[in-house]
């Protein structure tokens, strides 16, 4: 399926969200993606974040701080974010399997600068936050209200070349 | 310029360079189990494309949820147990031959120095005790490896950790890394392989080794990596012998995956162990850690020894030594969970089964079980865990649990006072 980047976000303010919050281990006992929908974030910790609430449920991306998705090795954790429509995570920084995860699935993990990252939870206070992601230009815009920020964001020309494939077994299968 | 022992690895197994950085890798070993193999198998049948690239470098097992609990993980087990009969999947280890993966493959002798291993479960860092490039993939990257044999990843910046000094008694592997990681942080070695060295590390077994390395990737790490030596090739010896004269030829042969002296390093750290003493963590991340006596006294409802951090022969030893004729504190239960079969019956064989059980132990069988939550001893919102495991995130043990991470012998000395304890400070 075609994945779509961009859209509402969904700010996550905190570094070292783990796989166990994203999706709790009781879980993978399922064997759809599909079946996961309704458990995302469910163990998260942080403070005034509701996992059932309309503002994940509409949201298309996700903001957050450093080393996202610590941890288990679990696909589980980007699955669980796909089912939900969420194509594209912005985080300063990721754990290595997670990142590889994304991209492996043909979703898009961007990597901003501190201080860019900084920016956006700076103008998410100034309401719902929108994101545009323009993957040949490299180029995120986020806006809230009448504010907004771009920024260029780097990614490896494998990762990009995954994401354009649609995924890793697309890619590999059509190279190995 | 020399090289890491992760750069050799690489360099012998390049299958492809599709982009600058990215390496392609030929994989030795894809390992597989029940939790993160059914939805790759699966997905293979959607495509039509249920094959196996080498049956014999394919090992599965049914380890984390055995014997199944429910009808969704008797599912994945049949899916995973069906798939390796299907693909004549010979290393395939199911009830009464099964245990937690990371310590029966190696058991096995499945892992030999400059190896290429992959396995959808973070743990597999483990491996590189052998001198191996382990690291633990998703169902993606499984899934291509079962198919096509290969694994892409970044080039191998290496940290290299030097334990220097020496362990003094009563503080082990477990301790040692716990020590590092807490110095490290969780994400301090993210996209790098953490290669130990240093004459703590020399004087290792191979189980201690294994705990070593198998916490690399609560640092973020992709592979831990000991260099290959006597110890290595003693532990491999009865799976080697057809292939070398002698235990020397072995090394010598081994010795070619070993760092270059003048290797280029990412970071260099040095630690000297001789100080510190057991440590333990708190809160919900395995980076805060501190020496046992910061949190003595600290209650505790359940007591845990197993997982592929610390659920083999030595581990069982020392906590044994320490419960020997004694009896757990009436308000703990206590659990022990032996890693494979063999360890099982080493154990019985030497008596630490009947210690554990007339110390008021409950024994599981060889399973994952507890450690992540999903059966054998799963925690109630509230309670605290005193545990040999690898991870103290929330819920990880049971939603609203605490898990206070530790050593054998630092679980067994707090199971007989129901408070986190120094094993030292036992009368
Ligand atoms: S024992 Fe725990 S950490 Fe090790 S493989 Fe099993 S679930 Fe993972």
């Amino acid at each position: 399926m075609k994945k779509i980047f961009g859209g509402p976000a969904i700010c996550l303010d905190r570094s070292d969200i783990n796989t166990d919050e994203i999706i709790p281990a009781k879980y993978l006992t399922e064997v759809t993606k599909e079946a996961l929908t309704p458990y995302i974030l469910e163990d998260l910790i942080l403070d005034g974040f509701d996992p059932k609430s309309e503002k994940l449920k509409s949201a298309r991306v996700v903001i957050t701080r450093d080393n996202f998705g610590c941890g288990s090795s679990r696909e589980h954790a980007p699955w669980v974010f796909e089912v939900n429509n969420i194509h594209t995570i912005i985080a300063e920084s990721y754990a290595r399997i997670f990142r590889q995860n994304m991209f492996n699935c043909g979703m898009l993990a961007i990597e901003l600068k501190k201080e860019q990252i900084d920016a956006l939870f700076t103008l998410a206070k100034k309401g719902a936050v929108t994101v545009e992601i323009d993957l040949p230009a490299q180029k995120v815009v986020a806006a809230a209200g009448d504010k907004k920020e771009s920024f260029s964001f780097a990614i490896s020309p494998f990762d990009k070349a995954l994401v354009e494939a649609g995924g890793w077994v697309e890619f590999a299968d059509a190279r190995y | 310029m020399g090289q890491t022992t992760a750069e050799k690895i690489f360099k012998a197994h390049l299958r492809d360079e599709p982009f600058p950085g990215t390496r392609v890798l030929d994989i030795d070993r894809v390992l597989c189990h029940e939790i993160t193999t059914p939805v790759a198998i699966a997905d293979l049948q959607w495509r039509g494309k249920d094959r196996v690239f080498d049956k014999t470098k394919i090992k599965a097992v049914i380890d984390h949820v055995t014997p199944s609990k429910d009808s969704k993980t008797a599912l994945q087990a049949k899916m995973l147990r069906d798939w390796a009969r299907r693909h004549d999947i010979n290393d395939f280890f199911d009830i009464g031959h099964n245990g937690v993966c990371h310590a029966i493959f190696p058991e096995k002798g499945y892992i030999r120095p400059g190896f290429t291993v992959i396995m959808g479960d973070s743990h597999t860092c483990t491996h590189g005790a052998f001198g191996a490039f382990a690291a633990g993939v998703g169902t993606t990257d499984l899934e291509v490896g079962m198919l096509k044999g290969v694994c892409a990843f970044r080039e191998p910046k290496t940290i290299r950790v030097n334990l220097n000094g020496k362990l003094a008694k009563g503080v082990y592997a477990k301790d040692a890394i716990l020590y590092v990681i807490g110095q490290l942080g969780v994400n301090g070695a993210t996209d790098r392989v953490i290669e130990f060295h240093g004459p703590v590390v020399e004087v290792m077994t191979m189980d201690a080794r294994m705990t070593l390395c198998n916490m690399a990737i609560e640092a973020g790490g992709t592979s831990g990596i000991c260099q290959p030596d006597a110890v290595t090739v003693d532990y491999l010896w009865p799976f080697i012998q057809d292939e070398f004269a002698s235990k020397e030829a072995a090394l010598a042969d081994y010795s070619q995956w070993r760092a270059d002296a003048d290797a280029d390093y990412d970071r260099v750290l040095d630690f000297d162990l001789s100080a510190i003493g057991p440590q333990v963590t708190f809160d919900y991340k395995p980076d805060c850690v501190k020496p046992v006596s910061a949190l003595a006294g600290t209650r505790v409802d359940q007591v845990y020894i197993g997982s592929c951090t610390n659920g083999r022969l030595e581990d069982l030893r020392v906590a044994a030594e320490i419960l020997k004729g004694k009896q757990i504190a009436a308000t703990v239960r206590g659990i022990v969970s032996p890693a494979t079969p063999k360890i099982f019956q080493e154990a019985m064989q030497e008596g630490l089964i009947d210690i554990f059980m007339q110390a008021g132990f409950c024994v599981t069988n060889p399973t994952c079980g507890a450690c992540l939550g999903m059966s054998n001893g799963v925690l109630a919102e509230g309670e605290v865990c005193a545990s040999t495991t690898n991870r103290n995130f929330s819920g990880r043990m049971g939603k609203g649990g605490m898990v206070h991470l530790m050593s054998p012998a630092t679980a067994a000395a707090t199971a007989l006072t129901g408070v986190i304890t120094d094993a030292a400070t036992l009368s």
